[in-house]
């Protein structure tokens, strides 16, 4: 496979479904999971003489989206008809934006193996949801509690140019509507849905090939499969001197390939026109700027100062960012101890694996930050051992104890008084008599098993630093 | 002028049935009011900005506000095929 010849163009649409507690032109409830069509209205229904009112909630998300994705803000947006039969549609249109756009004309930073890309978004536009259809054979069933959803619709320029590069750009979209609130981004669940368009063309040639659309991908590790998949299948087809179908195909992640699932001669002629029922959104410049005033610091920026600030190295500061919560959890442990790199390090090491362990969410962590960072501090002045200190997490995490008490109660206190410690070296020297002589004719290597001793003897509590101190010094004579 | 197979096209999209014979007269029909649009087009309108609507009122917008004021059986009431709380329709796939 002559990879190495192509070059792949590839662009993302993201349905991000905003975060309101009711649907976007009516008064529908947006909870998951609700009994079948409990959430459903005449606006919702599509019944004769019914009107949409335009949710604010929306159209605010959908600002403050726009913000944090470099858009610009159209002070006049308008919504159009999206029209098309299906039975999950009960209007007979989609009320959508075409012509004109609430957010346009952005870009999104993101790091992609440790190197800054940037992606442009063609457009940010609000629409609803359609509902949802089962299949049964001879009849099918309509559910309508998804039917006005509030959607918006995030496009990107066709400036991808790998599937990991493309999976990281929706990782990096995903962890920007999480920290706005304005999506809770579960791909599973349908709250954020991902279709892309790859072209492939020979490297050096100005023209796109013609362009695939892939649906139905439910995971960030699927928008990489998928899109691998297509690449080679599209290189497939021009080594072969086969046509390229403009088309839509269907990710299927069990066999691992995309299939037909419509032809560009079936594709929709959805005839767009301003929708009558709705004015034109106009969107003040004092309205936007209230909206700028309300975006957090974002996941980027946030690595970015970890980077600067705490001298973190970069993979870190990445990693933490992931998850606004999981920031907040590393900045307060941050603050708690004034050692970045360590408390980095215990987040990302033993609060992350006992997280997956107990697979709780970083909302459910059973240790404070304050108590972290209180016990990384005692590391840091010698009053535990950094071996102790795993005991007293572990001890943390199971009774929600402070350090500070674990520490008194068990005993744990790091042994660093030398006459103590100067017994237990001189009767694990006198009981490995022989080992020493070893030691002393040579065998440097022997140094560990002595320190390993001394530290078995005192239950892990002796102060390293002082038990090679005091070891090395008896150890020569 | 418009054709028959632009009628079809459109029809299609419609879901309506056309005999050729309204195929025909509905073609006449049509290419009488796009000729009359393209008489409009002709028009100078440089400088002209499109009107989205003659309404000067804003939009109003409502707040995110939860409310309930029919049953699902209200809803599903003129369904003229249900399964439980689900809409029955014709098969799709």
């Amino acid at each position: 496979m002559s990879f190495d010849h192509f070059d792949a163009v590839i662009g993302l649409e993201i349905h991000a479904q905003l975060l309101t507690e009711s649907k976007i032109f009516c008064r529908d409830s947006t909870h998951f999971g609700a009994g079948d069509n409990e959430n459903i209205c005449p606006v919702c229904t599509g019944m004769p003489g019914s009107l949409p009112v335009l949710n604010r909630q929306a159209v605010e998300f959908s600002i403050k989206t726009g913000l944090a994705l470099n858009c610009d803000i159209r002070r006049q947006s308008v919504f159009a008809r999206k029209q098309y039969f299906y039975p999950d549609l009960p209007k007979g249109y989609q009320i959508s934006q075409y012509d004109r756009p609430l957010c346009e004309n952005g870009h999104v930073d993101f790091l992609v193996d440790g190197q800054m890309r940037r992606v442009s978004i063609v457009r940010a536009h609000m629409e609803e949801d359609a509902g949802k259809s089962t299949h049964h054979g001879d009849y099918s069933l309509i559910n309508l509690n998804r039917a006005g959803i509030p959607l918006l619709e995030i496009v990107s320029g066709p400036d991808l140019r790998s599937a990991r590069e493309a999976a990281e750009y929706a990782r990096a979209v995903r962890n920007i509507l999480r920290y706005l609130g304005v999506c809770d981004g579960n791909l599973e669940e349908g709250s954020l849905r991902c279709d892309v368009n790859v072209s492939v063309r020979p490297k050096g040639q100005k023209e796109l090939g013609t362009k695939v659309e892939i649906k139905n991908i439910n995971s960030f590790r699927f928008i990489e499969k998928a899109i691998e998949y297509e690449i080679h299948r599209q290189i497939d087809c021009v080594l072969n001197r086969e046509a390229i179908v403009q088309e839509t195909r269907l990710y299927d992640a069990d066999k691992n390939r995309t299939f037909t699932m419509r032809t560009k001669e079936d594709a929709h002629d959805y005839r767009y026109f301003p929708d009558p029922d709705l004015l034109p959104l106009t969107v003040e410049e004092a309205w936007i700027e209230r909206m700028r005033a309300t975006l957090p610091e974002l996941p980027l920026a946030m690595a970015t100062r970890f980077v600067r600030d705490f001298q973190l190295p970069e993979y870190d500061a990445f990693l933490l960012t992931q998850e606004r919560e999981l920031a907040d959890y590393f900045e307060r442990t941050n603050r708690a101890c004034g050692n970045p790199k360590a408390a980095s390090n215990w987040v990302m090491t033993e609060v992350l694996r006992n997280l997956n362990e107990t697979g709780k969410t970083i909302l459910e962590v059973p240790v404070p930050a304050e108590h972290l960072g209180r016990m990384i501090r005692m590391i840091d002045t010698g009053v535990i051992s950094g071996k102790i200190a795993k005991t007293v997490f572990g001890e943390m995490w199971t009774s929600g104890q402070e350090p500070d008490a674990i520490v008194k109660d068990k005993g744990l206190v790091q042994i660093t008084d030398v006459a103590s410690l100067e017994r237990v070296i001189d009767q694990t020297l006198a009981e490995n008599a022989a080992n020493l002589e070893a030691y002393r004719s040579g065998k440097d290597k022997l140094f560990g098993f002595f320190v390993g001793q001394v530290m078995k003897a005192t239950k892990g509590q002796a102060s390293p630093e002082v038990v090679n101190e005091l070891l090395k010094k008896k150890m020569q004579r | 002028m418009i054709s028959q197979e632009t009628i079809r096209h459109i029809a299609k999209l419609a879901r309506l049935e056309v005999t050729d014979a309204e195929a025909n007269e509905f073609a006449a029909q049509l290419s009488a009011v796009f000729d009359h649009f393209q008489e409009i087009a002709q028009l100078d309108t440089a400088g002209v900005e499109p009107m989205i609507t003659p309404s000067e009122i804003a939009l109003y917008l409502r707040s995110d506000q939860v409310e309930r004021q029919e049953t699902v059986e209200d809803l599903l009431e003129n369904a003229p095929e249900k399964s439980g709380h689900l809409f029955k329709v014709p098969p799709v796939v």
